[in-house]
């Protein structure tokens, strides 16, 4: 027991949108890669998403938006994160987000954005480096 | 977050601290054993802990949800352990139990971690109890542990609970006879949910023979509409108290940490064992049953000696 760390993230979708195949996708491949992911479901405010990544001690966050709210929904978990203590726990997004959109994400504190089409080998290597970079 | 701080933090009911003494104990962190040694001992023996296991789909996430509402109604800050089986290939796992119980997130006395069984045989066991024992420091009372009800493995987990209540539902075919075939020994309630559905009424009448030879009762839910919950709670309530007020807890727990302890001596000592077997390389090619004795005698000679 413990001679190997197993690694938690946790994946939501924060307000109304109700796409949910990329996030579930997202979920399985990183299960299938053996992390350990908490899945909260679609239509969660950022502070649920954030009070839950917290009691789950997750080492990284990806929320997943294809609805257009990204820009407020994602920075507001960051900002839900910071509150409650826990800014060191990185968030990460992809969805349908506009290239323009990216830079800015990244401004408030969003340190990755993937949009589709993104090969998922790469999705998991980022996952995997923020868990060992913690 | 130090250790001296993580200590102090679960007393003061912090989510972080809580979060992360879990986190320690999952992954055999060296400095667990001072954490775990300096927890509430009497807050420990009072805590009630229920399990609510049953096959994947009985609604036992929803009917847990609703018994943390319960719980709140009455005042009490609620643990909830939540586990789920790991993949056999790959050691992930996805937990989506929490979907259920979103409404209590923002709740400070609610609080719910998700655990993988990680393939540990005895191992979840024995992080499960020192998880157990970290909420109930922190406050909890009662604990829930929800687990998958089909195997060996999940019977083990149900053991850390003072009482177990087996959810089942209309419409999961053969789960129910296999259900029938084990798990019903270890129940002391027996939950059909989905009471909605016409066919509910068949089952109960089906568990109800099987459960009258045992003395337990069946009792009828509609987890989605939260419709005998309360009743669910306080019957496991006072299961737990006539058992404590006859000692039948207190001999339980007393078997439970026996159990725990080999579990982890086990664990302990298992990477020796494995290193020990590694270096024998001349007697590989007779029967492994054989081999084995003979190393389990040496290592028998070192222990009584
Ligand atoms: C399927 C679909 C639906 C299905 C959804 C089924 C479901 N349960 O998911 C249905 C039919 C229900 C639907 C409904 C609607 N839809 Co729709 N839908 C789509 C469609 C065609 C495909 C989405 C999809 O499933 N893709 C497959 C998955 C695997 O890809 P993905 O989610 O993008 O995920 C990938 C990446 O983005 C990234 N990723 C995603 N999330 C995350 C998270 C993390 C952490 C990471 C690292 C990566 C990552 O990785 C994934 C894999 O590469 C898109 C168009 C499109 N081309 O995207 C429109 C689209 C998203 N829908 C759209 C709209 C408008 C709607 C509706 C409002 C339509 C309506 N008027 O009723 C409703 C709203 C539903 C709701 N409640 O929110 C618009 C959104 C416009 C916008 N953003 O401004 C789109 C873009 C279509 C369009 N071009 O107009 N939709
Ligand atoms: N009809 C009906 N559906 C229910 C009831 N309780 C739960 N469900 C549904 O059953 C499914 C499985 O529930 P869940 O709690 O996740 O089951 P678990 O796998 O045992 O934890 C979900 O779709 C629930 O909404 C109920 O009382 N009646
Ligand atoms: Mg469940």
């Amino acid at each position: 027991m413990g001679d190997k760390k197993v690694y938690r993230v946790l994946i939501g979708k924060p307000g109304l949108d109700g796409h949910d195949r990329g996030a579930k996708c997202i979920a399985r491949a990183l299960r299938d890669s053996g992390f350990e992911v908490v899945y909260t479901g679609i239509r969660r405010t950022p502070e649920e998403i954030a009070m839950a990544a917290i009691q789950e001690d997750v080492d990284v966050v990806g929320l997943s938006s294809l609805s257009g709210a990204h820009m407020e929904l994602f920075s507001e978990v960051v900002d839900a994160l910071k509150k409650h203590g826990a800014s060191d726990i990185p968030v990460i997004g992809g969805g349908i987000i506009p290239e323009e959109d990216i830079e800015e994400l990244k401004k408030r504190g969003i340190k990755k954005v993937f949009t589709p089409g993104t090969p998922m080998e790469e999705i998991i290597k980022t996952f995997r480096e923020l868990c060992e970079n913690k | 977050m130090n250790i001296e701080q993580i200590i102090k933090g679960i007393k003061e009911r912090s989510p972080r601290a809580i979060a992360r003494a879990i986190t320690m104990v999952e992954n055999g962190d060296v400095l667990v054993e001072d954490l775990l040694s300096s927890l509430d001992k009497e807050a420990i023996d009072s805590t009630m802990v229920f399990g609510i296991t049953g096959p994947p789909g009985a609604g036992k996430s929803t009917l847990t949800g609703k018994i943390v509402g319960y719980c709140r109604k009455l005042g009490k800050r609620v643990g909830v352990i939540a586990v789920d089986p790991s993949s056999p290939l790959s050691g992930g796992a996805i937990h989506g139990d929490r979907i259920r119980m979103m409404e209590h997130s923002l709740d400070m006395d609610v609080v719910i971690r998700s655990m993988a069984t990680r393939g540990r045989l005895g191992g979840l066991c024995a992080s499960a109890g020192a998880v157990c024992r970290i909420l109930a420091s922190s406050g909890c009372n009662p604990i829930i542990i929800e687990t998958v009800g089909v195997g060996q493995s999940e019977i083990d987990i149900v053991k850390i609970a003072d009482v177990t209540a087996l959810v089942s539902a209309p419409g999961l075919g053969d789960d129910i006879q296999a259900l029938k075939a084990g798990l019903m020994e270890v129940a002391d309630v027996m939950v059909v949910n989905k009471a909605d559905k016409p066919e509910a009424q068949m089952l109960a009448v089906e568990l109800n023979e099987i459960a009258r030879e045992k003395g337990t009762e069946v009792i009828l839910t509609i987890a989605s509409e939260g419709k005998g919950v309360d009743k669910l709670y306080h019957v496991m309530e006072k299961i737990y108290l006539e058992n404590e007020k006859k000692g039948i807890k207190q001999q339980k727990r007393i078997e439970y940490r026996k159990k725990e302890i080999t579990d982890w001596v086990i664990e302990m000592i298992r990477s020796d064992i494995e290193k020990k077997i590694d270096s024998i390389d001349t007697d590989l090619d007779k029967d492994p049953r054989v081999v084995a004795s003979k190393v389990a005698s040496e290592l028998k000679d070192v222990l009584l000696n």
